[in-house]
């Protein structure tokens, strides 16, 4: 044999050889495992660290007894369980809101039911601090409805008024109830109107079909999202601290941290990044557990229609109920945008109004200044975003390799977090130099904010990239290989275009949730990279509700705005946080 | 499947019509369904079948018209009162049940106590050849299991009626054969009233006492498979049911019973009796020969044909020509008892039986 064919041959093997054992995927996916290794999981770590250490640096679990000792401190076992009942009270109240609104809109024709479920996904517009703040505007202890009553029956006192844990449930409820809503919605018309003509045919009469049939398909989606709304509000964190309930995790975190008690702050951040993380476990093996697939066919989902005069205008009375509810927290934000910056006091209504918050948010740099350091901070994180997230979708769901699940958990763990964790977890991390970050100090940079907003939105434009690759079809991919194409064009040309709606859904919602992110940036912002939601913070501290309120109504624009187009591109599924 | 006091009962849709928000659904269906008898629905998909059978379940009130089940006015009944059995045409198991659960359902409704549901469900489960299933999953189960399940469910409640929706849309050919024998032989061992739809003109002629044809929402013909097939009232009839040749012919002459008729220049003549009420059978009137292909015999005979052979399909248990003769495109049929078949370009000669002749009217 002549060297030069050997050499050829041993070369063709290596490179086979290469294919053969995936080393070439392994080179693909290890940047991705490497940022979420620097960005996700050590920070994580170093969190636990200095949550397990004493004062010399030695390994030490006093942080965790001090924080389970109920003698010393009641503090953090009360903040456990106010953050557990708060959640569990939470996931009552909007399921019984989201699920009998499901079933009114779903199941029954009535005038009024078209603007209602129009109206119902309202709370959806609302970014976390915009929401507890309009409520606090509408009913709290010098809102506008117990000034209204007070001045109306003319009380010395608000007869009433939204405060502590009831006012964060309320705020829970008008926020988290869509989980609910949508989920039960789409199981309700996913659900086969032959299996309950079936029960009928058989002599079942509504309340066994209810029992037997109905409730058990509605289960999964019902669990779901209890699980979701359970998680959502352990982090939840502007909520109790616009109604002053300090004894919750995710204040107590907040307390030991600007009380310069870290190690502290590291141990609550843990003990709660346990409990999502394990609901996150929970939910997806729940998820693989139980799982009916209904062949739906022939008859579509019928809406009775109310014929009852009595139920039908009880019906159109609670849509205009539900209506003006669900439509008065943005009124109000709209409202209090114009009026004039500390001039409402004990009155029922602001008294004087001016254009000028809006005029100055485009004409005044320092007003504008939030608005740009948000666009920014947060189009930086949606890049990183699309480029890590798409990978990481394409490489989960087209690519075989060890290790999927864990990437599949490690992907999503960050989306689980509550984002003070999240916030915390990259102090502990980046407070010194790292490699990770190229030896830099990253707290007190511009880069650290952006740095948030990446982890806590990676799993969105992960999860709507790949909802689209699932769909796409696989030998689309294989065709344009066979004809020639290597891997990076058949990439480029066949796969990307097909899945480019879902992505840029993604992105957008990413972009979106960066531009109201409150929680992770009020522990990590310094005062020359002050985002958009910590500067609305900061004005209503200020008494400058006016100019908070125009920030809050530019929010809320580009959050419908951005939930039209991803509407409009048929990515509204993959936009749905699960 | 108790063979006790089981009530078999008939229905009677007396001038039922139903409209959709205006839209005709179905049109005047007036019809009795004997005791025991198994009467299909047939027509193409949005004729009205299913609507029909919809009104006898119950899932749908008719606009106008009773429906009586022995004699009984149960028009505007719930269908969990009718005591009728269903099977979907997906089935409508319930996942997230047993089969055992699945099966008894209806019996559980039905308040009957732990030890009698539990032994006729057993029963019912055996019936359809499903033992040591109870235990599986729905999902667990093959589409031709499935289909046995919702066919046990349904019967396991001992129905007046039995109502099956294109039961077996959703299964392979071979599979489809299969359970096509099976429901017959367990409707004829229970004996119950049973309404089929279907668009499937095979299923029709070969399991049902009696059919009705439907098209558009209007009832075109009923009567027994051979009736259906030999004496269509039209058209329609006619070319839906079974293979068939439509040529268009002139009446020449009726004498001794017999019609004339000019078709593409041949002279054919068939039976006078051999044609549908609406036939005017009047020297130069147009009419319509259907003229099944078994009965286009290879060979000569009354009535003979010559052509060339355009298409043969061998089908094993006989051949299937295609051929032109002059004008006319006549499909043929012979039985396959060895002889030789006929390649496309084959002189051949042809013959029609006088009865083979059937005249439909324009």
């Amino acid at each position: 044999m002549e060297p030069a064919t050997a050499w050829n041959k041993t070369m063709q093997s290596v490179k086979s050889g290469f294919v053969r054992s995936n080393v070439a995927v392994y080179v693909l996916i290890s940047p991705l495992l490497l940022v979420l290794l620097a960005y996700v999981v050590y920070p994580f770590y170093q969190t636990f660290v200095q949550s397990a250490q004493n004062a010399d640096g030695a390994f030490s679990l006093a942080n965790y007894v001090k924080f389970f000792n109920w003698s010393a401190s009641r503090a953090n076992l009360e903040a456990l369980w106010t953050s557990v009942y708060i959640s569990i009270l939470s996931v009552v109240t909007c399921g019984i809101v989201g699920v009998s609104m499901a079933f009114l809109l779903e199941r029954y024709e009535f005038p009024g039911r078209r603007w209602l479920a129009l109206f119902a996904l309202v709370p959806m517009a609302f970014p976390p601090l915009i929401g507890a703040l309009s409520f606090t505007f509408l009913y709290g202890e010098s809102g506008i409805f117990p000034r209204a009553f007070q001045a109306l029956f003319g009380l010395a006192e608000v007869p009433f008024a939204l405060r502590g844990v009831a006012g964060v449930l309320v705020v829970h409820t008008f926020t988290m109830y869509t989980y609910f809503y949508l989920n039960a919605s789409a199981a309700i018309r996913e659900l086969d109107p032959s299996l309950e003509e079936a029960a009928r045919s058989l002599g079942a009469g509504r309340l066994r079909i209810w029992r037997k049939v109905i409730l058990p398909m509605m289960t999964p989606s019902l669990v779901a999202a209890s699980l979701l709304v359970f998680m959502t509000s352990m982090a939840s964190y502007t909520a109790p601290l616009m109604f002053g309930v300090e004894r919750t995790m995710t204040m107590q975190i907040y307390l030991s941290r600007t009380n310069g008690n870290l190690d502290m702050a590291a141990t609550q951040s843990t003990i709660l990044s346990l409990v999502s993380i394990s609901f996150l476990i929970l939910m997806k093996w729940y998820q693989n557990r139980r799982n009916y697939q209904n062949q739906n066919k022939g008859v579509g989902p019928h809406r009775t229609e109310v014929r009852s005069p009595a139920v039908k205008y009880l019906f159109m009375a609670l849509s205009v109920v539900g209506v003006i509810v669900l439509m008065l927290p943005i009124l109000v934000i709209v409202l209090l945008s114009f009026s004039v910056d500390g001039a409402w006091t004990v009155q029922i209504l602001p008294t004087s109004y001016t254009v000028q918050h809006y005029i100055d948010l485009f004409t005044d740099e320092r007003t504008w200044r939030p608005v740009w350091n948000s666009i920014r901070m947060s189009l930086i994180a949606t890049a990183g975003n699309i480029v890590f997230g798409v990978a990481a979708a394409y490489a989960m769901v087209r690519l075989p390799f060890r290790g999927k699940t864990l990437m599949d958990v490690v992907i999503m763990v960050p989306w689980a977090l509550p984002g003070t964790v999240v916030a915390v977890n990259l102090i502990a991390a980046f407070s010194q130099p790292s490699v990770f970050s190229f030896n830099q100090v990253l707290i007190g940079t511009f880069w650290i904010v952006p740095l948030a907003y990446f982890v806590r939105h990676l799993p969105l434009v992960f999860r709507s990239a790949s909802a689209s690759l699932l769909l796409a079809d696989r030998s689309v991919e294989e065709a344009a290989r066979s004809l020639g194409a290597n891997w990076w064009l058949a990439f480029r040309r066949v796969v990307l275009p097909t899945i480019l709606a879902g992505i840029f859904a993604g992105a957008l919602l990413s972009f979106v949730q960066g531009i109201g992110e409150f929680v992770a940036s009020i522990l990590i912002y310094n005062v020359s990279t002050m985002p958009l939601s910590v500067a609305i913070f900061q004005k209503l501290y200020a008494f400058q509700f006016g100019t908070a309120c125009a920030y809050g109504v530019l929010q809320i624009l580009l959050i419908i705005l951005v939930l039209a187009i991803s509407q409009k591109l048929g990515g509204s599924k993959a936009g749905a946080p699960m | 499947m108790d063979t006790g006091v089981r009530k078999v009962k008939s229905v009677r849709l007396e001038n039922v019509r139903k409209t959709f928000g205006g839209q005709r659904g179905v049109e005047e269906v007036d019809i009795e369904i004997r005791p025991g008898e198994f009467f299909t629905f047939l027509g193409p998909s949005g004729c009205g079948k299913t609507t029909t059978l919809r009104m006898i379940a119950g899932f749908y009130y008719p606009t106008s018209g009773r429906i009586l089940f022995d004699g009984q006015d149960v028009t505007y009944w719930k269908p969990e009162k009718r005591n009728i059995g269903m099977v979907f045409q997906n089935y409508a198991l319930f996942p997230h049940m047993t089969v055992f659960e699945n099966v008894a359902f209806g019996l559980e409704v039905r308040r009957l106590s732990r030890n009698v549901i539990k032994e006729k469900t057993e029963r019912a489960i055996r019936m359809v050849h499903l033992e040591g299933y109870g235990n599986r999953k729905i999902t667990e189960l093959s589409g031709g299991q499935q289909q046995r399940v919702a066919l046990a469910r349904a019967l396991v409640i001992e129905p007046g009626i039995l109502l099956l929706d294109e039961p077996l849309s959703n299964l392979d050919a071979k599979l489809r054969e299969e359970t096509r024998i099976e429901i017959k032989r367990l409707q004829t061992e229970i004996g119950v009233t049973t309404v089929y739809v279907t668009h499937d003109q095979t299923e029709a002629m070969t399991m049902s006492d009696r059919i009705m044809v439907m098209k558009d929402g209007v009832v075109q013909q009923v009567g027994s498979p051979q009736e259906i097939y030999n004496r269509p009232v039209n058209q329609f009839v006619a070319s839906f049911i079974g293979e068939s040749n439509l040529l268009d012919g002139e009446v020449l002459e009726v004498q001794d019973g017999r019609a004339a008729v000019d078709v593409g220049g041949n002279r054919l003549i068939g039976l006078a009796a051999n044609a549908s009420p609406n036939t005017r059978l009047v020297r130069g009137a147009k009419v319509k020969l259907l003229v099944r292909p078994e009965s286009v015999m290879v060979g000569d005979g009354p009535n003979p044909l010559t052509g060339t052979v355009l298409l043969a399909e061998f089908k094993g248990f006989g051949i299937s020509y295609l051929m032109q003769a002059g004008p006319l495109q006549l499909k043929a049929m012979s039985v396959n008892v060895g002889r030789g078949i006929l390649q496309r370009g084959d002189e051949v000669t042809v013959h029609i039986p006088e009865q083979g002749i059937y005249f439909i009217g324009e």
